[in-house]
């Protein structure tokens, strides 16, 4: 019962992996400014306490900035290894 | 003021230690009956001093006559040397990713520290002052402070508990050698998600805390001592002893939580020092703090009820 639910750690990289790519993909122009969620509107006020949506839109920028190139990188790893060892 | 006591108390109790058969060489220098030694700081003793290079006159004579060959004397001489360099720069690729001196202090426990934090994971309902104590800035080792998170403790009940699922499979008759290792990436994964969790919730309400990475491990591996209780627990009286754990280990984790969290939680400083608008943030806090001890029960669940028919 348990043993199907069972995680291993390679589970766990391959979720976060996945989380990663699918923030990634989010465009900037094409669909993050659309509903609201681009860059040139999240500036608050100086004394103000960001709210959650300015701290999750900050957080997908920077993870998108970030992340870019080593996704690229272990995402290669991921597909020659998959391709090697189903 | 504060007043630091154990300042020499070493991190280990003194063990009776028989010193080696006469005749042997004395490779190691037995600092067991040596006064202990003063550290200033009070963070981090070491229970005594391995492989001592002044081992005394009597034992470098000794050790010489060991080596008696040059050449296997600057064999030895070269292979200690390239061992320095390595753990020299095992310690450097270390620190780059966290920073040692932050793990010795959660190490740095005692035996009345640990007795008394069992006690109050088990059983917190008369414990009345739940604050951090502080000495200076610095938070206080868990030695001086019973209050204080420790990794001594979850580390301990995390291998204990995989062991006892070891052994409740093997009463079972289901036990085989990867369910064990399943079991325990199993453990580590939920506490790794509970941890990320808790760190993205805190990032996203920028709640100021000190709490750290480190801290939120802590808190998180204390549910180990509810589920090796429950285990136990299960294993001896059967079925009904285990809800009867389960639900005993649940409240009192859950009120050991919501009091240690509600101190560094929810009276943290926000950058909102006018007080206007921030009706919703304690609401949220108060939320987070919630989920995070009703969330404790049922990770205990879920990771003991396969161990107990």
């Amino acid at each position: 019962r348990s043993e199907k639910m069972a995680f291993t750690l390679y589970s766990l990289i391959q979720a976060a992996i996945l989380c990663v790519n699918a923030v990634a993909v989010l465009h900037e122009e094409r669909f993050l400014s659309k509903i609201g969620w681009g860059v040139d509107q999240s500036v608050g006020g100086f004394g103000d306490e960001p709210g959650i949506k300015v701290q999750l839109m900050n957080l997908v920028r920077s993870v998108r900035t970030v992340m870019r190139v080593p996704l690229i990188a272990v995402n290669s790893v991921c597909i020659v290894l998959l391709l090697l060892f189903g | 003021t504060m007043d630091l006591p154990h300042h020499g108390y070493r991190a280990t109790k003194p063990r009776a230690r028989a010193g080696p058969p006469a005749g042997d060489p004395l490779l190691f220098d037995d600092t067991s009956s040596s006064t202990p030694a003063m550290n200033t700081q009070g963070y981090y003793t070491p229970g005594y001093n391995m492989g001592a290079p002044a081992g005394g006159p009597q034992g470098g004579a000794q050790v010489n006559n060991l080596f008696a060959d040059p050449m296997a004397n600057a064999a030895m001489m070269y292979g200690s040397s390239l061992a320095n360099q390595g753990k020299d720069m095992v310690n450097k690729e270390i620190s780059r990713f966290m920073s040692v001196n932050k793990l010795k202090y959660f190490f740095a426990v005692d035996t009345k520290y640990v007795m008394k934090k069992l006690m109050l994971l088990m059983f917190p309902y008369t414990h009345q002052d739940w604050e951090v104590r502080y000495h200076r800035d610095t938070p206080l080792t868990p030695r001086q402070d019973v209050n204080a998170p420790d990794l001594y403790i979850p580390t301990m009940a995390f291998i204990t508990y995989i062991l006892l699922a070891g052994m409740a499979l093997g009463i079972q008759k289901r036990f085989s050698p990867e369910v064990l290792g399943l079991c325990a990436s199993t453990a580590l994964v939920w506490v790794i998600i509970e941890v990320l969790v808790m760190l993205l919730s805190l990032y996203l309400l920028t709640v100021h805390t000190d709490l750290s990475t480190f801290d939120l491990i802590a808190y998180s591996g204390y549910k180990y001592v509810g589920m090796i209780f429950t285990v136990l627990c299960g294993l001896l009286f059967g079925s009904d002893g285990y809800f009867v754990a389960l639900a005993w280990s649940s409240c009192a984790l859950m009120f050991f939580i919501v009091r240690s969290l509600k101190m560094k939680i929810l009276s943290s400083l926000s950058s909102d020092s006018m007080g206007a608008g921030a009706s919703a943030k304690p609401r949220l806090r108060l939320y987070i703090t919630v989920a995070t001890a009703a969330f404790q029960p049922i990770i205990i669940y879920w990771l003991t009820s396969h161990l107990v028919r």
